[in-house]
C-alpha cells in the first residue's frame, strides 16, 4: 500500500505557498491527497478551477453535513446557523439582509470616522516607549475598533470589547481563557441588541431590529463580523507592515507615489491569501473539475492562496508589483459567499498603511525579518508579534 | 448588432467589485444589490470594462451579451 502524506498547510517561507502546492499545480491541478483523520481530500490549485469551485454552490458550505471538512465558523454556545455556513437560496435571503451595510458608496462613507480610530491608536503609539509590539499598538485594536463603532458599542466600553477580542486571538491565552472571553463577548452583544430594541441607534443592529430582524440572530450577526473581521485584518495589517519594512524598495514606491496604495493593498492581499482556510467545501453531486471528477461526498480544498500565483493569471506571480491592477484574485474567496467585508478590510488596510508612513518615518523592525514570529500553522495566516521602533 | 450588460439582480451579492471595475456603468442601490447606470457599452474601453466586471464578479451574476439589432 503506498501513503502519500497528509496535505499539509503550513507555511514555512513566510512569502510563499508551501512549495508542495506549488508542484500539485504544476503537475496535477486537481489530486486526490491525504487529509486530517486518515480522510482524503482534493487539492484544487488552478486559479480558474477554484473559482468554478467556490462559485459552484454543489460544493456546500455546509458544516453541519457530515463529511464535511470544514472546521472554522462555529463559537461556543452558537445553535443558530451562521452565514458563512449556509448554502443558497437560504444564503441567498440572509446575505441579502445585510449586504446594503457594506456597499461601496457606505464604505466609503467611513473614511473620517476609521482615520480618526487610526491616528488616534498612532498618537497613542508615539506617547509610549520607542519600541513596540505593532500587534498590540494597531493591527489587533484598529479593526476590533472599527467593529465596535458599527455596532454601535458605546465609547465607554470600547476597552472591554478591545480587551476581550484581543483574548480571543492572543496566542498566549489558554483554551478555557479564549472561551470565557468569547463568552463574555457573546453576553455584551447580547445586551447590546436588548439595548437597541429599546433604544435605536444609528447602527448595524437597530438597522437590522427595525427591518425585522430576529434579535438572537442579530446576536449571531454581530458575533460573525467580529471573528471574521477582527484576526483577519489585523493580520493584514501586520503583513504589510512587516513587508514594507524588510523591502525598503516598496516602501520608498509608496513615499514616491501615494496614488499606488490601493495597487499595493491589492497586490498584498493577493500575495498573502491569509484566508485560504474558507475555502473547504464538501462536493454534493459528481461534478468535473479541471477535467477530473469529482464524486458527491468528497471534500474539497480550494487553494486559493496557490491559485492566487497562478502563472497563467498572474505573470511572474512571486513578484511583489504594486501597479499588476489585480483584482482578479481570490483572497476574499470567490462565489456567493465571497468576503462580506473586503470593501471595509481594503479602506483600513489603505487608511492604516498611509498614516503608518506619514506618521512615523523612522519606523523599522525591531528584530531581524527571520525571527519574526508567523502563524505559519495558520488556520489563518499572520503575525503572532510585530517588534517594531523608531 | 449591440453589446448588452445583464444583471440578475436576485443572485448579486452585493460585493461592489462591479462598481468599483466600472462605476459609469454599475452602481448598487441601497440593500447593496447591483443596479446598472449604462447597460448598452459602445466604445472599446468601455466592452473591455464590461468584461472585466463580468469576470470578477463573485456570483456570476452579470453577462454582456450580443443583441442583433431587432427590424420591424
Ligand atoms: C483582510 C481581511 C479579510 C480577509 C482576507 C477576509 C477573507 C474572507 C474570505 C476568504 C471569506 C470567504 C469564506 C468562504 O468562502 O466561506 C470571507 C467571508 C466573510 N467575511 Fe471576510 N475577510 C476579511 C475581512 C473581513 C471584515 C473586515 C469583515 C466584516 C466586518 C468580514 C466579514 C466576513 C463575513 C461576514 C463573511 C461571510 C460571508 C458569507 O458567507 O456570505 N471579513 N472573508
Ligand atoms: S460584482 Fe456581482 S455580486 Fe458584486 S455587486 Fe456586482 S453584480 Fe452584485
Amino acid at each position: 500500500m503506498t501513503t502519500t502524506p497528509n496535505l499539509s498547510t503550513r507555511r514555512v517561507d513566510p512569502y510563499n505557498p508551501p512549495a508542495e502546492h506549488a508542484r500539485l499545480q504544476e503537475e496535477q491541478p486537481v489530486s486526490q491527497v491525504g487529509w486530517r483523520d486518515d480522510r482524503k481530500i482534493w487539492a484544487v490549485t488552478k486559479h480558474a478551477d477554484v473559482r468554478a469551485v467556490l462559485s459552484d454552490a454543489r460544493f456546500s458550505s455546509d458544516r453541519s453535513l457530515p463529511g464535511h471538512p470544514t472546521n472554522i465558523g462555529y463559537a461556543p454556545g452558537d445553535k443558530l446557523k451562521q452565514l458563512i455556513e449556509m448554502d443558497p437560496p437560504e444564503h441567498t435571503t440572509a446575505r441579502g439582509r445585510v449586504m446594503g451595510e457594506f456597499t461601496v458608496k457606505k464604505v466609503a462613507a467611513m473614511r473620517p470616522w476609521i482615520t480618526k480610530i487610526v491616528e488616534e491608536a498612532i498618537d497613542m503609539m508615539l506617547q509610549g516607549p520607542s519600541e513596540t509590539d505593532f500587534v498590540v499598538a494597531l493591527s489587533l485594536p484598529v479593526p476590533s475598533m472599527v467593529i465596535a463603532e458599527l455596532l454601535g458599542v458605546p465609547y465607554d466600553d470600547h476597552d472591554f470589547f478591545q480587551e476581550n477580542s484581543a483574548a480571543f486571538v492572543d496566542q498566549h491565552t489558554t483554551p478555557v481563557e479564549k472561551a470565557a472571553a468569547m463568552g463574555r463577548l457573546r453576553s455584551y452583544i447580547a445586551d447590546l441588541v436588548n439595548s437597541r430594541i429599546e433604544a435605536p441607534g444609528n447602527d448595524i443592529l437597530s438597522r437590522q431590529l427595525s427591518a425585522g430582524a430576529d434579535p438572537q440572530d442579530l446576536v449571531g450577526l454581530g458575533f460573525l463580523l467580529l471573528i471574521a473581521g477582527h484576526e483577519t485584518t489585523a493580520n493584514m495589517i501586520s503583513l504589510c507592515v512587516a513587508t514594507l519594512l524588510d523591502k525598503p524598495e516598496l516602501l520608498q514606491q509608496l513615499r514616491d507615489d501615494p496614488d499606488l496604495m490601493p495597487g499595493a493593498v491589492e497586490e498584498l492581499l493577493r500575495y498573502f491569501t491569509i484566508a485560504e482556510i474558507g475555502g473547504l467545501r464538501l462536493a454534493t453531486a459528481d461534478i468535473e473539475v479541471g477535467g477530473t471528477l469529482i464524486h458527491a461526498g468528497d471534500a474539497v480544498f480550494a487553494l486559493s492562496n496557490t491559485a492566487n500565483r497562478d502563472p497563467e493569471v498572474f505573470p511572474e506571480p512571486n513578484r511583489i508589483d504594486f501597479t499588476r491592477g489585480a483584482r482578479n484574485h481570490v483572497a476574499f474567496g470567490f462565489g456567493p459567499h465571497q468576503c462580506l467585508g473586503q470593501n471595509l478590510a481594503r479602506l483600513e488596510l489603505e487608511i492604516v498603511l498611509s498614516a503608518v508612513i506619514r506618521r512615523i518615518p523612522a519606523l523599522r523592525l525591531a528584530v531581524p525579518f527571520a525571527e519574526i514570529p508567523f502563524k505559519e500553522y495558520g488556520p489563518n495566516y499572520g503575525i503572532y508579534k510585530l517588534p517594531v521602533a523608531w | 448588432m449591440t453589446m448588452q450588460i445583464n444583471a440578475n439582480r436576485a443572485t448579486c451579492i452585493g460585493s461592489g467589485q462591479c462598481v468599483f471595475t466600472d462605476p459609469d456603468a454599475f452602481d448598487q442601490d441601497d440593500d447593496g444589490t447591483v443596479l446598472i447606470l449604462r447597460a448598452e457599452p459602445v466604445t472599446n474601453e468601455e466592452i473591455t470594462r464590461a468584461n472585466q466586471a463580468v469576470h470578477v464578479c463573485p456570483s456570476r451574476s452579470l453577462s454582456l451579451v450580443t443583441e442583433e439589432l431587432e427590424y420591424s
